[in-house]
């Protein structure tokens, strides 16, 4: 009998040494003449304890991490690569954690019971870790494109109509009914109308986009061509950061699986109806996540912003019908249509039903993937899953949606999050990024970062993003260099003002929320008594 | 140097429909198989697709990943956004300038550039080295990694 093993391949696992460990245990292996059988699965997420590592029971998969290429040897030492006297047969479920580690330090039980993953409700994000990247038995065999058997034999309305019994909104951080979205789409007549996924995840604190291109790339597949279906586009296009090379790479080789099998193609599935996919490498433009930016992208032009309308579901990508949606929101389709839509909609609150997969990040002690209804709050996710900073100081700051986003105060670190809760506080989810920062932070040092971020990515459209932006930082210079304080923050305040009314889209109208937000209520780094 | 170009330019248009749309895969194209993208090709590619130099060039300028001028063989983006700003990333950026030069000016065989986001954010503070990405890099890990390539001519 041969011993599995599990090992990540994702970006994130690969950037803290999972192909040293995969090279040190191949090597073990031969050694010790082992029968082992190395998958390379996707990582669940539990970011901080990657590398990690699972061995295969017949109770089900033990964890064990951060492994580094040092540790295989004392792993080997422990007996837990033996298929037959293996220490790992007699943990139960029961177990307590100091038991387990008995074992070996890095052992953390089975893989299901970490607190981390077990507290989530895994949908759109249910299969990533369980399965290799680019098998389509495995995604087969794990619910996939049970949403695109089940959208074929339904005419689009009543797919629309599931949709929007959901209460999908955008999970890409404008979060725009998706179901009304789709339904501009298929009412508007034209001999060709597009798909296009906004896979452009600029947002420092966010890699869920990233994280399914890698780990679950067929279910972004499946999302697209329900999506095409439904509003009858038979072109989907995806545009994906160059700064992610391992999502575009394996996205390209998913695409390609997928139309040698038919699910892609002139018919899909055999159904008769066309639908394909062009892969597309974005350049480096944080703009370019905006959808319009996106668009002209994807024409071969400057990522300038458009005025809406006209509504890209309407007037889009060659000035055709157009649904541009977020990598998220695509993938929560299929899972909507297999399950039922109040599968979904009976997760979360108020009008922000079903599930955010929210992204712990920055100086956190336990950073990673957390999927959970809307609802939670930001205390149990930086807390309670997060275990607060990893240097171990106070945690001084925390911005949610990024860097257009809020640092949201202590006061409503309690607050349910929802889109509303947030809207009403002035905040936005965006799309779930969380980054956390320690006592060590300068406010004023942020804040100057947010207009130098929007200086150096503005489009150029519109003036108060374009100027404001580098006027901006040269008032925050003055401000931190204690010349002329309150004439120079009042002047601050007003130029937001202007940005923030004066701009055609987020770039320019949000990049105040984080300088304000900083200047609110962390007064005295801006050289001001506390308020 | 047009002479040197100009095959695979040729090669790599011939490999795409002549309309806008392909502009951006074409630019990949050219920047992977010479290292930037050279003023005088931007003329031969606004010609095969019909479209002004001036639009071209207006292009090539609007995107960071895009680059003008030859640089070093090996390409490091350290990112310098949030996330890994709250794990030390200024002084790795300033740290990995020091060691290889800035943008404009690299001194070996690497060339440095600010990156904005890598996706990297639980692992941070990140770096990528050409296709490769490193997490949790402290000064002393970024000489490790370095050295592999900062030999090389």
């Amino acid at each position: 009998m041969s011993l599995t093993v599990y090992l990540p391949c994702d970006a994130a696992s690969l950037a803290v040494g999972a192909d040293q460990v995969a090279a040190k245990l191949m090597q073990c292996a031969r050694e010790h003449a082992i029968d082992l059988d190395l998958i390379r699965n996707g990582s669940y997420g539990l970011l901080w304890l990657e590398p990690l590592l699972e061995i295969q029971t017949n109770a089900g998969r033990i964890a064990f991490g951060p492994v580094q290429a040092d540790d295989i040897e004392s792993l080997y030492q422990s007996g837990v690569f033996k298929t037959k006297g293996s220490p790992l047969q007699n943990i139960s479920s029961t177990d307590l954690i100091t038991d387990i580690a008995a074992i070996h330090p890095l052992c953390l039980g089975f893989t299901h019971n970490i607190p981390y993953l077990q507290k989530q409700q895994r949908m759109t994000f249910s299969r990533v870790g369980l399965i290799r990247p680019h098998v389509l038995d495995d995604y087969i065999s794990h619910q996939g494109f049970k949403g695109l058997s089940r959208a074929l034999s339904m005419p689009p309305e009543q797919i629309v109509q599931t949709i929007l019994d959901s209460g999908l909104r955008g999970r890409g951080g404008a979060a725009f009914a998706t179901g009304i979205k789709w339904k501009t789409a298929l009412n508007a007549s034209a001999s060709q109308k597009y798909i296009v996924c906004n896979a452009d995840e600029g947002d420092s604190g966010t890699f869920s986009d990233r994280m399914i291109m890698e780990n679950d790339p067929f279910a972004l597949i499946e999302g697209m061509i329900i999506a095409g279906l439904t509003i009858g586009a038979t072109q989907g296009y995806l545009y994906v950061r160059s700064e992610y090379p391992q999502a575009f790479k394996s996205m390209e080789k998913a695409i390609d699986l997928a139309e040698k099998a038919g699910y892609l193609g002139s018919s899909i599935m055999g159904h008769g109806y066309a639908f394909r996919i062009k892969l597309r490498k974005a350049a480096g433009s944080y703009v370019c996540g905006e959808e319009t930016a996106l668009l002209e992208s994807l024409e071969g032009k400057r990522g300038m912003v458009r005025a809406k309308p006209p509504l890209p579901a309407i007037k889009g990508l060659f000035g055709q019908p157009t649904v541009v949606n977020n990598v998220i929101t695509l993938v929560c389709v299929p899972e909507i249509l297999s399950k039922g839509a109040l599968a979904y909609q009976r997760l979360g609150m108020d009008q922000s039903r079903g599930t955010l997969p929210f992204q712990l990040a920055g100086n956190i002690k336990r950073g990673g993937l957390i999927e959970v209804p809307f609802g939670i709050t930001l205390r149990e996710l930086v807390f309670d899953f997060g275990g607060g900073t990893a240097s171990g100081r106070a945690v001084k700051a925390i911005q949610v949606g990024g860097p257009l986003g809020t640092y949201i105060p202590q006061e409503h670190w309690n607050l349910a999050m929802t889109y509303e809760n947030y809207l009403a506080i002035g905040a936005t989810l965006g799309h779930g990024g969380i980054v956390v920062h320690d006592d060590t932070v300068d406010m004023s040092e942020l804040a100057r970062y947010a207009m130098e971020f929007c200086a150096l990515e503005s489009c150029g459209k519109c003036t108060p993003c374009r100027i404001g932006s580098t006027r901006g930082m040269e008032v925050i210079d003055q401000i931190r260099t204690n010349r002329d304080t309150d004439n120079q923050t009042e002047l601050l305040r007003d130029l937001c003002e202007t940005m923030k009314d004066g701009s055609l889209c987020a770039m320019g109208s949000m990049t105040p929320n984080p300088v304000l937000s900083a200047l609110n209520f962390y007064p005295s780094d801006f050289g001001q008594r506390d308020a | 140097m047009m002479k040197n170009a100009a095959d695979p330019l040729h090669k790599i248009l011939s490999a795409y429909d002549p309309r806008q749309e392909n502009l951006l895969p074409i630019l990949h194209a050219v920047q992977d198989a010479l290292g930037y993208i050279p003023p005088d090709s931007v003329q031969v590619i606004a010609h095969a697709l019909s479209i002004s130099h001036a639009e071209v060039h207006g292009v090539v300028t609007f995107y960071h990943h895009f680059r003008t001028h030859p640089t070093a063989r090996h390409h490091l983006q350290v990112c310098r956004a949030e996330a890994c700003r709250s794990m030390g990333a200024e002084n790795l950026y300033e740290h990995a300038v020091r060691l290889c030069g800035n943008q404009a000016n690299p001194t070996g065989s690497v060339t440095v550039q600010a990156t904005y986001c890598l996706g990297l954010c639980a692992t941070s503070p990140a770096v990528l080295l050409d296709d490769t990405p490193y997490g949790r890099v402290t000064p002393d890990a970024l000489d490790t990694i370095l050295d592999q390539v900062r030999g090389e001519k």
